[in-house]
């Protein structure tokens, strides 16, 4: 996994409510057996109309948002499916970070193991955050994960919290496999109690 | 005295392998179901790193999204589909997990085949790269979907690391009326809790009108869970749990079997134990649910009519609502009656167990399908099939003009050749109505086996009272 590093770059408005993984990436393209590649298809039915051509209306489809890095979305983004697909495609494209005010659990989790930074903050703040992203172009967001710093297009600094752990494997780029493979010692002892405490459990034979 | 627990707080104590000094735990995986969506990212990270798998035998895997439901004699003709198949047949023989092959009568859908097989059981954790892993809640085992690369992290470790969630009971007091089914509970519980309502919670849903469900009706609410943000559902477990364990393929035999009822007693919530948030219904009031729009969340009772954005007072909700009736293609205002369905669908994780069929089949028995109407019946797994043609639940069915097919996931997320074509409508017993979840420009409506079956016979959607003496 990369490193996260400051950055700036586009944020995109995706002010709608409840934008489930479905809509992030539809179960027809999960048939995937790669990681790589599911960029474009990227909120696909709200990106390309029936004949495959780009829907202008579509906010990533204007001049001004292609290749935004951030999004400032709507409440319970990444609701529904566990399909990690959604936060591979967001991946692909682009996006580094998403902001709003909460996300479905599974999703936040999910985007963190790829890399990406997903940040809650008050809707007071994420309606200031908002409106910057309505700027175009224009609508740089610069986030810093080290100081837990986001700089708006005003210049103007907004701090937000985020999980220790999680924040220590962004920077560093780490997968916790290998982290929890660290503490086998610990698994083992806690297989061999089990085995006495619950001598029930399956054993799995087909 | 210790301090009351829930019955989340007990199985996650009993799971815990470390705790990090912020809280963070490393949690003992007891059930590991995978399937061949979700899992073949897992596997190649485990070949690239050189790992093996921990627990094969703690492990099982089953094609259930892509296989389709018509003859299988041929195979699977899309040819991604297919590919998806193999790689999992490959790193099953590969990585040593038990696998219940395609044509074997136990493949299903995971969810389903999970409880069919006496694997879940209560006080156990389980874990499936799927949202409707909270099925499981229904045995009082902690259940909930993951990523990949959590299904990897499973795969070497059978551990996850994981921050406690929150604690919600959600009481159903009395018994709901007749009509009223698990589905229209859960339906009725998102509608009012919203589909955040559950975020960072385990929800255990309590009082009269659970336990009053059968195992499959409890099954579910607990499916749905996911539906309303939650992490998990649960249900305490009881006589009627240890009642449908017993004898099951890999439930405790012998003295084994005491000793595990023991275990599972101690269980339930203590009197007195504490939860960040309460909720109750009156099942007593609650009538035959319907979603109208995009969202779960968007469920009224059937006697309603659909709703104009103006009357809900969030601006982003009006907005939402706005939208969702335009992608439905309804007006507010109308009787939810009066909406024409197209394709009826009876299956999936949330309703395609037996119980389920014996009811769409008691109101179809006699009746003929709309004209119009494509019904489709498409069983959980091939012991839910089996068992439903002993009872004669498939001639019944078919004769009303239904379609019997193979189990799997099918129309729930046509991934599988059953799907919607742009435009069409359906009254579907799965768990999402988001836009496209049935085909790109498919409309669902969510309904209950025997409201569906209604729906089928009426071509719209209909009120499952009529049909009852």
């Amino acid at each position: 996994m990369d490193k996260f590093q400051t950055f700036t770059g586009v944020a995109a408005p995706m002010p709608a409510q409840n934008i489930d993984t479905d809509k992030v990436i539809p179960a027809r393209f999960l048939k995937t057996i790669e990681r790589k590649g599911l960029g474009k298809h990227l909120f696909n039915d709200m990106r390309y109309n029936g004949d495959g051509s780009e829907n202008e209306d579509f906010i990533l489809n204007k001049a001004a948002y292609r290749g935004a890095e951030v999004l400032v979305v709507g409440n319970n983004f990444g609701c529904g499916s566990s399909r990690e697909h959604a936060p591979w495609a967001l991946n692909d494209y682009g996006v580094k970070c998403l902001i709003g005010t909460d996300f479905a659990d599974i999703f936040f989790n999910n985007s963190f193991k790829n890399g990406m930074l997903l940040i809650k903050l008050p809707k007071e703040i994420i309606d200031e955050l908002m409106e910057d992203a309505q700027l175009g172009a224009n609508a740089r967001l610069t986030v810093n994960l080290e100081d837990q710093t986001i700089t708006r297009p005003n210049g103007e600094v907004i701090k937000f919290d985020v999980d220790p752990f999680k924040k220590h494997c962004l920077l560093n780029g780490l997968d916790d496999i290998g982290l929890t493979m660290g503490n086998k010692d610990q698994i083992d002892g806690f297989e061999g109690q089990d085995d006495n405490s619950r001598p029930w459990m399956p054993k799995i034979e087909i | 005295m210790s301090k009351p627990r829930t019955l989340f707080d007990k199985i996650w104590d009993n799971h815990v392998v470390r705790t990090e000094d912020d809280g963070t735990a490393l949690i003992y995986i007891d059930l590991h179901l995978t399937h061949e969506v979700t899992s073949p990212q897992a596997f190649a990270g485990l070949r690239a790193a050189g790992r093996k798998l921990r627990r094969p035998d703690r492990t099982i895997a089953v094609a259930d999204h892509n296989v389709p439901t018509t003859d299988r004699s041929k195979g699977i003709e899309d040819p991604e589909s297919k590919l998806q198949v193999e790689t999992l047949e490959s790193n099953v023989k590969e990585f040593g997990v038990p696998y219940i092959p395609v044509d074997d009568i136990r493949q299903g859908i995971v969810h389903i085949i999970g409880p069919e097989q006496g694997l879940t059981q209560p006080g156990m954790t389980v874990v499936c790269g799927d949202s409707h892993t909270s099925t499981h809640g229904a045995f009082g085992a902690l259940a909930f979907g993951i990523g990949t690369s959590e299904v990897e992290h499973v795969f070497a470790t059978q551990s996850l690391v994981q921050k406690p969630a929150k604690n919600m009971r959600i009481t159903v007091k009395g018994i709901p009326p007749k009509g009223t089914t698990g589905k229209d509970l859960i339906l009725a519980i998102i509608g009012k809790i919203g589909t955040a309502g559950g975020t960072g919670h385990v929800i255990e849903y309590a009082g009269e009108a659970i336990k009053n469900l059968s195992m499959e009706g409890r099954m579910t609410v607990c499916n749905m869970s996911i539906e309303a943000g939650a992490r998990a559902g649960l249900i305490a477990p009881d006589e009627k749990t240890f009642e449908y364990l017993k004898g099951k393929p890999y439930a405790p035999k012998g003295g084994q079997w005491e000793q595990a009822v023991s275990y599972w007693s101690s269980l339930p919530s203590d009197e007195g134990a504490s939860y960040d948030k309460e909720i109750e219904l009156d099942a007593t009031t609650i009538e035959p649910y319907v979603t109208w729009g995009t969202s779960p969340q968007d469920a009224l009772p059937i006697t309603a009519m659909v709703p104009k954005p103006e009357e809900f007072d969030d601006e982003g909700r009006q907005a939402g609502v706005a939208r969702s009736l335009e992608y439905m293609g309804l007006t507010g205002g109308m009787p939810i009656t009066d909406i024409k369905v197209d394709t009826v669908f009876i299956g999936s994780c949330t309703n395609g167990r037996l119980e389920d069929f014996r009811a769409a089949a008691e109101i179809a028995k006699g009746q003929k399908v709309a004209s119009g109407v494509r019904a489709l019946a498409v069983p959980g797994s091939g012991l839910v099939k089996e068992a439903a043609e002993a009872e004669g639940l498939d001639k019944i069915l078919m004769e009303a003009g239904f379609e019997w097919r193979e189990p799997g996931c099918s129309m729930c997320l046509a991934m599988n050749a059953d799907k919607l074509r742009s435009g069409e409508r359906s009254a579907s017993t799965s768990n999402r109505n988001f836009e496209g979840r049935q085909g790109p420009g498919g409309r669902t409506h969510l309904v209950s086996p025997a409201m569906a079956a209604a729906a089928a016979i009426k071509g719209h959607l209909a009120d499952v009272r009529e049909f009852l003496k």
